[in-house]
């Protein structure tokens, strides 16, 4: 029903699907519409991180070790977190140095080095082609097992298949020439490959759907849910034990190790850094790429325990590899679409990888690797005007088919052995080796060249130790007993237990000893010297890329250039075309009509080695644009120097952006003072004015009486009483007036003599009401009183006191109508203190006048019909009084239902105010 | 930029957090004979807290 041809043709098509959707995503790109400038895209090819290792590997895992499989992505989903300092970093360091690797990133940042450009880019290949070689096994085992389909058979050897029958060779050479379609198709500055990548994001979603049907499939079809699913396997004593820490050696330890290992791992792996740093097109895709990589990780994991238990029930007791379970359970439920689906799923989830993969290490080889050599051996000098990139996109169309057949070469070696089933972990363990150089290089100015290259070559020699060799050694390919006994004996040099460390699983202690080795000798080594003027140089533009105003790469060079020798040098390289055209871009952003007007300086020399960095890297564009260019060398002096200056001038700027946020500051605050000041010029102004008024009034009227007494000797003896009764009245109103705004300014600027002494609430306000009941009487107000037997007693001034009672007394009086008002005093202990209430059933305020009642001179009532009855100072005096001893005084009224004016002072605060009159 | 870089700290404290909640001694917490709604407890425990993290990292970033 699934003959080879069937699944052969399915294959086929979905690789020409790819081409179509990659074939797309380039005219898309060159038409200027890119359809991969947008952040789910970008996470999606992040997912290139999932590959057949997840896709199958996991369920082999966790079938084995329950929740081991876990950490290679927990590890991920929490470094991500990190990401939004370090990947951006990164991302920035790469674009404005024209990163095309990771061996690029490290040869540049320590001095655009060739030697360790060579040795990353040694590691990155021998570390990553077994992992190229499991995808194809794995592709290669599932096209198996589907042909036998509907039995279940494991593929017993697969070198049983002559190798050009081999469906997985051809299907390895496909890979190859899509990478080279849309992974060569000119050799560009930027090294970006928008075809690529959306094919990568669309093998993305495919490998996701087709897993997540699988895992609905398994759990809700074959079985009943989760809860059916996890309670039939609990019954099964063997399955018991995966539901717990521990099992298949997955301790503790094992599983902080492997949490790191994935950290770096996601950061560090060839084909991570290409779709992370170099196809990212803008940094801002990285926001939402930090949750979104992390849940299409959470979201393809979700259904690896169901189906590992699901596949370990249903299989029990038949030697079904784990790793199949997702291929082999929809098979032994005889749905082979669904089968052929998973196949193509795994298909997809291998090709990512590979192509991503291929596409990167392609490039270091290329520029790091072959460059060189060809450099060193003068063959690119010799000749002369020759276009070259044809013959530097050879090179990488060359490296790209010889990786993926080496890769399957590999596969067919190591078939079955162990030496490709562990390899996942190795892989990583080998490009962790990466994160002491990088991360150091990003934020430590102190490396230098030979700490790097101790460092990795320290770690990589320990990793070949500790994990490689003895994956060789169990596959049989090595004498097995230096694993047992050590190296020539020596039982502290067992790779697996080195120096005698035990308690580490192998991976565990490879990994410790490698990073101790790798990290302690890239700092011993960096510190044994002062970087030199190239380290120093660009540790600056990588450490500080952040900086504005930092030393541009234009900085640290002098010399004499022509742009007669530059052009021609970039046009070997990318293409006399493409090199005029970039050349009067540059000449535009300078401001020059022409290319042929450039002034040939520091700035054309920095772009035109830019330039070529994008396409052969850093280090061989240093030596190629320093073969046509007279350079004169910096030291180390003069490089700090400009370093220094162009620091002091940022510092300086800092600064005087500072002192100018300052002045800034300083003069919000000089415009606010002066409005104060304004407001209270104005209101002192004001209180002239009514002070000025209210003397008027009644001065009016005595001098009018006095004039009438001194004109009019005839005026009668009632009339002169009167009069003078009038005149006595009005002076003592003068003094009351007078005496109340000097006991106001006293108040108000703190002079007021204060007598402070132990007082009675309750005497006071009998005091008070015992001085206005002559007013009550006169007008009929009757007075109802509501005192507590006993209260404390307070520290205050005690006529300050009667004066504010008077005033609410006599307030209250004097607004309730003649013959019907009602006045209540109530005093009540509150827990903020004693608080004094005034009700009047008088004509109430409106809440405008609520507040301007305690306004100096402002009078309740109309004041401009009613005679005044009052100096409009009384309640603005009692506020300050009570406001002197920390209380509050206020007023709650509706127009129509009367005023409470109440007062509140504190208990014992009173004690603490200084008594001022000494 | 300043707002920039309170998400960066609060990214690197989830990171912490998420770090402490899965690993030992707290991992060891939830390895038990138990089951939570029809799940064994050690899988619910850190498939939650997985989830939790990217949840709280959407909502660091997009709030």
């Amino acid at each position: 029903m699934l003959t080879g041809t069937t699944i052969g043709f399915a294959s086929f098509l979905y690789l020409l699907l790819l081409f179509a959707v990659a074939y797309f995503g380039d005219k898309r790109a060159d038409a200027g519409r890119s359809i991969i400038a947008n952040p789910t895209i970008y996470a999606l090819s992040l997912a290139v991180f999932c590959t057949t290792w997840t896709y199958y590997g996991s369920v082999g895992r966790a079938a084995s070790s329950g929740l081991g499989f876990v950490p290679i992505f927990l590890g991920p989903t929490l470094v991500v977190a990190l990401w939004w300092f370090v990947m951006l970093k990164m991302v920035r360091i790469g674009k404005a140095n024209r990163i095309t690797s990771i061996a690029d990133f490290i040869a540049s940042r320590y001095g655009k080095s060739h030697l360790l450009g060579g040795l990353v880019t040694v590691i990155a290949v021998l570390g990553v082609i077994p992992y190229i070689a499991l995808q194809l096994k794995a592709v290669s085992s599932s096209f198996t097992i589907l042909t036998f389909y509907p039995a279940i058979v494991m593929p017993a050897k697969v070198d049983s298949v002559p190798w050009l029958a081999d469906t997985t060779l051809y299907i390895a050479l496909i890979m190859a020439a899509f990478t080279i379609l849309f992974g060569t198709r000119h050799l560009d500055a930027t090294e970006r490959h928008e075809g690529l990548v959306a094919a990568v994001a669309f093998e993305s979603v495919v490998k996701l759907v087709i897993f997540m049907a699988v895992g609905l499939y398994v759990t809700f079809g074959i079985f009943d849910g989760f809860g059916d699913l996890f309670s039939r396997a609990a019954q099964h004593a063997d399955l018991q034990g995966l539901m717990h820490m521990g099992a298949g050696g997955n301790g503790y330890g094992n599983w902080f190790a492997l949490t790191l290992l994935s950290m770096l791992a996601v950061m560090f792996l060839p084909r991570q850094f290409q779709v992370a740093v170099v196809e990212n097109v803008n940094e801002n895709h990285l926001r939402r790429a930090i949750w979104l990589f992390p849940l299409y990780l959470l979201l393809i994991n979700i259904f690896v325990l169901p189906i590992a238990l699901g596949g370990q029930m249903l299989f029990a007791g038949q030697s079904v590899d784990a790793d199949t379970f997702v291929l082999t359970l929809p098979m032994a439920h005889g749905h082979g679409w669904l089968a052929l689906l998973v196949f193509i799923g795994g298909l997809s989830a291998a090709s990512g990888m590979v192509i991503v993969e291929t596409i990167a290490l392609s490039t270091m080889v290329c520029n790091d690797l072959v460059m060189p050599l060809l450099l060193r051996y003068r063959w690119l000098a010799l000749q002369g005007q020759e276009d070259l990139s044809g013959v530097l996109l050879g090179i990488r169309r060359g490296a790209i088919v010889l990786i993926l057949l080496l890769g399957y070469l590999y596969f067919r070696l190591a078939g079955e052995a162990h030496a490709l089933v562990s390899i996942g972990l190795i892989s990583f363990a080998a490009v962790a080796q990466f994160a002491p150089a990088m991360l150091g290089g990003m934020y430590w100015r102190g490396g230098t060249r030979s700490g790097a290259l101790a460092g990795l070559s320290g770690g990589f020699a320990v990793w070949l130790y500790t994990l490689l060799l003895p994956s060789f050694a169990k596959s049989g390919w090595l004498p097995g007993d230096f694993l047992q006994n050590g190296l020539w004996g020596f039982e502290l040099l067992r790779p697996q237990e080195l120096f005698g460390l035990q308690g580490l699983d192998p991976m565990a202690n490879g990994l410790f000893w490698s990073l101790l080795a790798n990290i302690g000798g890239y700092i011993c080594v960096s510190l044994m010297r002062r970087p030199n003027a190239a380290e120093a140089g660009q540790a600056t533009l990588f450490v500080d890329v952040f900086k504005q105003g930092g030393p541009s790469g234009g900085a640290l060079w002098r010399g004499s250039a022509q742009v007669g020798d530059l052009l021609p040098l970039i046009g070997r390289i990318i293409g006399p075309e493409r090199a005029r055209s970039v050349f009067a871009d540059y000449a535009r952003s300078r401001g020059v009509a022409s290319v042929d007007v450039l002034p040939a300086d520091a700035g054309l020399v920095h772009f035109a080695e830019a330039t070529l960095a994008g396409a052969i890297g850093s280090a061989s564009a240093r030596v190629m644009v320093a073969s046509v260019v007279k350079e004169e060398p910096l030291g180390l002096d003069e490089v700090m120097n400009i370093l220094d200056e162009a620091s002091q001038v940022r510092a300086y700027s800092k600064r005087l952006e500072e002192k100018s946020l300052e002045l800034e500051a300083a003069t919000r605050e000089l415009r606010g003072a002066n409005d104060r000041l304004k407001e209270l010029d104005r209101l002192k102004d004001d209180f002239m004015s009514s002070v000025t008024h209210e003397l008027r009034t009644p001065l009016t009227s005595i001098r009018a009486f006095s004039e009438m007494l001194l004109e009019d000797p005839k005026i009668d003896l009632e009339d002169r009483k009167r009069f003078l009764g009038i005149i006595v009245s009005e002076t003592e109103r003068l003094t009351r007036l007078v005496n109340q705004v000097l006991d106001m300014a006293k108040i108000e600027s703190g002079h007021a003599e204060w007598h402070n002494g132990e007082i009675n609430l309750v005497e006071i306000i009998e005091q008070a009401v015992a001085s206005t009941s002559q007013l009550f009487k006169d007008k009929g107000v009757a007075l109802e009183m509501n005192l507590p037997a006993s209260v404390p007693t307070l520290l205050a001034d005690r006529d300050r006191l009667v004066q504010v009672m008077l005033n609410l007394l006599s307030n209250a009086v004097k607004f309730v109508e003649r013959g019907k008002g009602r006045v209540a005093v109530t005093l009540a202990q509150t827990a903020e203190g004693m608080r004094v209430d005034v009700r009047d059933n008088g004509p109430g305020l409106t809440p405008e006048e609520q507040l301007i009642v305690f306004e100096k001179f402002r009078q309740g009532g109309n004041t401009m019909t009613d005679k005044p009855q009052g100096t409009g100072l009384g309640l603005p005096i009692s506020r300050q009084i009570v406001e002197h001893y920390g209380g509050r005084l206020w007023v709650e009224s509706a127009p129509g239902e009367g005023a409470t004016f109440s007062f509140l002072m504190p208990c014992g605060k009173s004690a603490e105010t200084p008594d001022e009159a000494g | 930029m300043i707002k920039a870089t309170l998400t960066g700290q609060r990214l690197v404290a989830l990171f912490l957090l998420g770090w402490v909640l899965v690993n030992y001694p707290i991992l060891s917490v939830f390895d038990v004979d138990r089951v939570w709604l029809g799940i064994p407890a050690i899988y619910l425990y850190v498939f939650g807290v997985w989830a939790a993290v990217i949840a709280l990292m959407a909502w660091i970033i997009e709030r």
